[in-house]
């Protein structure tokens, strides 16, 4: 998986056993992880599986119990304060100040940030027109609609131009053209040479990544290109069965060991004989009176892919 | 360095923001130390005027007259009744249409006029003792003025009042002079403490708390920027409190003008440091507010501001010595009203530094634990 042999760019993240316990609790067990120059990292995994907490390590907001690793080249243990001059970080909640001004919100990072004076109009103009709210920088911030609050947000992390920006599940709560609108500028960013380190639960935006991990449990449990993921990693087939009683269907399923899950009003099916699985499938819904309307092989969404992975991590 | 100052410049400039954009926060700085010097100057007065007085009369001569005259011009007494016998009397105690009674017996005046010892008895009621002792006091001066007045050599010495009470630095005895000066002191503390706690847990309320933290900003000087500029805050509310207490209420300032900035200056040290404490025990606005009340109501019970020290049990008195409005009470008094300079205060200004350190050095070490 460490195919960083590959490439020539130089490493933006890169740790070794990174690891962090809350008493008894291992948050975050042992990962290695590497993130190229210029790349866009998505850092998927459910609730509660680490990323938070991973990403806390490595902007030097959280101390990691084991391990080693550097941020853009400083130490995550040793050199933390270098680390944060040299991050952006935006997280689902858009930090900004609700009763500041756009501009005001704009002034302040510009200047917790260091932004030389001779440059602080020049980024202040930027960020207003990349958030498209040039006409509204004497709003308050508290008036704006979710999507511009992203946008100035992010604005706000990447005043200071830093080399590597984190993103903490960037796209909550904001609805869907807006959330294209931003990974279009991500995109941007990162062909410009910023490397973007993000994490998500939408799994639709995982495709916008170049390189993705999947974290479960603490522990990495899959790693590679949106695309090698679910060829390699998805060398079974997945059948799309459509039934009446769903639910009976997936207990009856998972009963006899073949690992299947609802997406919306279907059951989606992992097998490694497409041929002897449907079969099977039907013989054993009939036999339960579920009536079955189609079994289909499907290309897999990344979101089987993940599903998956974790049922049999 | 400078990277450093102008991040904290940030930070003060943004919390100056916060609080004149919001009207609550806007009255509570500017509003609260006006009000709060308007109350105790006028309302809460422990001054005792217009005192409902019967007079019991069995002698009805010139001095007797002379003698209610006098009362009633002074006044610190109301003549309301006249009763005729010594059930009538004993009525208006009892149900407490007047506080004091003064008693001419049969002979007063002719006693006076043969150089006979002449005796007037005042009766009052004890229910709130301060008003009581008062009473007495101001109308044994009275009869004894009267009396020195008939005869220097003093006709009236057997009236039963002590008169040891020697008013030297209050002469007026005016309870606005004594409290005003300590409103000073309380407004300063609550600002504090409320806005102090709550413009660093609201950070934390809304994330922009992890926001600042994942910034160069570093934890000495989000403590700074979290408390300058209410320091700048309670300069201003002391000097308004000041301005205020000289133009309406008339309150001397005796002291030196300099020291007052300084000794708030040392003051600043504890409370600020006490907010910042509050700051890292609370989580939500709400707490920080109900946890500002609990420190604010028993340090003000304990600070010698309406209940002298001396008079707790001794327990509380040596809990005192951890308050630190108790020094700062003592200072600001002393510099209002007694004129006190370094030279006397320096123990109290000494005491209450030593408080603040210890204040503050716990709260910035719970706090970088916190923000950690």
């Amino acid at each position: 998986m460490k195919d960083q042999s590959e490439t020539n760019s130089p490493l933006s993240v890169s740790v070794r056993g990174l690891t962090r316990t809350f008493g008894e609790f291992v948050a975050v067990d042992h990962i290695d992880l590497d993130v190229r120059k210029g790349e866009i990292f998505g850092f998927l995994g459910p609730n509660g599986a680490g990323k938070s907490t991973t990403i806390k390590m490595l902007c030097g907001l959280l101390l990691p119990t084991e391990g080693t690793g550097t941020v853009g080249g400083f130490d995550v243990i040793t050199q933390s304060e270098e680390i944060k001059q040299n991050i952006g970080y935006m997280s689902q909640k858009f930090s900004l100040y609700d009763d500041l001004t756009v501009e005001e919100n704009i002034n302040f990072f510009s200047g917790i940030y260091n932004v030389p004076a001779s440059r602080k109009e020049a980024r202040k103009e930027w960020v207003l027109e990349m958030a498209g709210l040039k006409d509204k920088r004497n709003a308050l911030t508290k008036t704006l609609p979710g999507g511009y609050k992203q946008r100035l947000a992010l604005g706000c992390a990447i005043l200071h131009e830093p080399p590597i920006l984190f993103l903490d599940e960037p796209t909550s709560g904001v609805d869907p053209i807006s959330r294209r609108n931003f990974w279009t500028m991500i995109s941007e960013m990162a062909a410009s040479g910023t490397t973007v380190f993000v994490t998500t639960h939408y799994m639709d935006e995982a495709d916008y990544c170049d390189r993705l991990a999947l974290i479960y449990r603490g522990k990495i449990i899959a790693e590679g290109t949106p695309n090698e993921l679910r060829v390699e990693h998805m060398k079974r087939a997945v059948l799309e069965i459509e039934a009446d009683r769903l639910v009976d269907a997936l207990e009856m399923l998972n009963a006899n060991n073949i690992e299947s899950s609802i997406f919306g009003s279907v059951l989606h099916a992992t097998v490694a004989d497409e041929k002897a699985a449907e079969t099977v499938i039907r013989e054993l819904l009939q036999k339960a009176g579920i009536t079955v309307n189609r079994i289909e092989k499907i290309v897999p969404s990344l979101e089987d892919v993940f599903v998956t992975m974790i049922e049999t991590a | 360095m400078n990277r450093s100052w102008e991040r904290i410049k940030q930070m003060v400039i943004k919390e100056f923001i916060h609080i004149l954009r919001d009207p609550r926060m806007k009255a509570i700085v500017f509003v609260l130390p006006v009000l709060q010097t308007i109350v105790f100057g006028f309302a809460v007065t422990t001054d005792v005027n217009n005192i409902p007085t019967a007079v019991y009369d069995l002698d009805k001569t010139y001095e007797t007259r002379e003698v209610t005259r006098r009362l009633r011009a002074s006044g610190y007494f109301e003549i309301r009744y006249f009763p005729e016998t010594r059930e009538e009397m004993q009525e208006l105690l009892d149900r407490g249409k007047v506080i004091m009674v003064l008693n001419f017996n049969k002979g007063f005046s002719s006693d006076i006029k043969s150089r006979r010892q002449a005796a007037v008895q005042i009766l009052v009621d004890g229910t709130d003792s301060n008003t009581a002792t008062v009473a007495m006091d101001y109308a044994g001066r009275i009869i004894k003025k009267y009396a020195a007045e008939l005869d220097p050599e003093s006709a009236v010495q057997k009236v039963k009042i002590d008169l040891r009470t020697l008013a030297w630095y209050n002469p007026e005895l005016k309870s606005k002079n004594y409290n005003v000066p300590g409103v000073i002191a309380m407004v300063i503390f609550l600002t504090s403490l409320l806005l102090t706690s709550m413009a660093v847990v609201r950070e934390r309320e809304v994330g922009t708390m992890e926001q600042l933290m994942v910034t160069p900003l570093k934890p000495l000087e989000l403590i700074l920027g979290k408390t300058i500029p209410f320091a700048i805050i309670a300069f201003i509310e002391m000097v308004l409190v000041t301005v205020l207490g000289m133009l309406i209420f008339k309150i001397p300032i005796k002291g030196s003008l300099f020291l007052l900035p300084f000794s708030t200056g040392i003051y600043l040290i504890s409370v600020l440091g006490i907010g910042l404490f509050i700051s890292t025990i609370a989580r939500t606005q709400q707490q920080a507010l109900m946890a500002t009340f609990l420190f604010y109501m028993p340090a003000v019970l304990l600070s010698g501001f309406m209940f002298p020290i001396e008079n707790m049990p001794v327990v509380f008195q040596y809990v005192t010595y951890a308050n630190p409005l108790r020094y700062f009470l003592v200072i600001i008094r002393g510099l209002f009203l007694k004129g006190n300079g370094i030279s006397i205060l320096w123990p109290q200004m000494a005491a209450l530094f030593t408080v603040g350190i210890v204040v503050i050095s716990l709260a910035s070490f719970r706090f970088r634990k916190r923000s950690a």
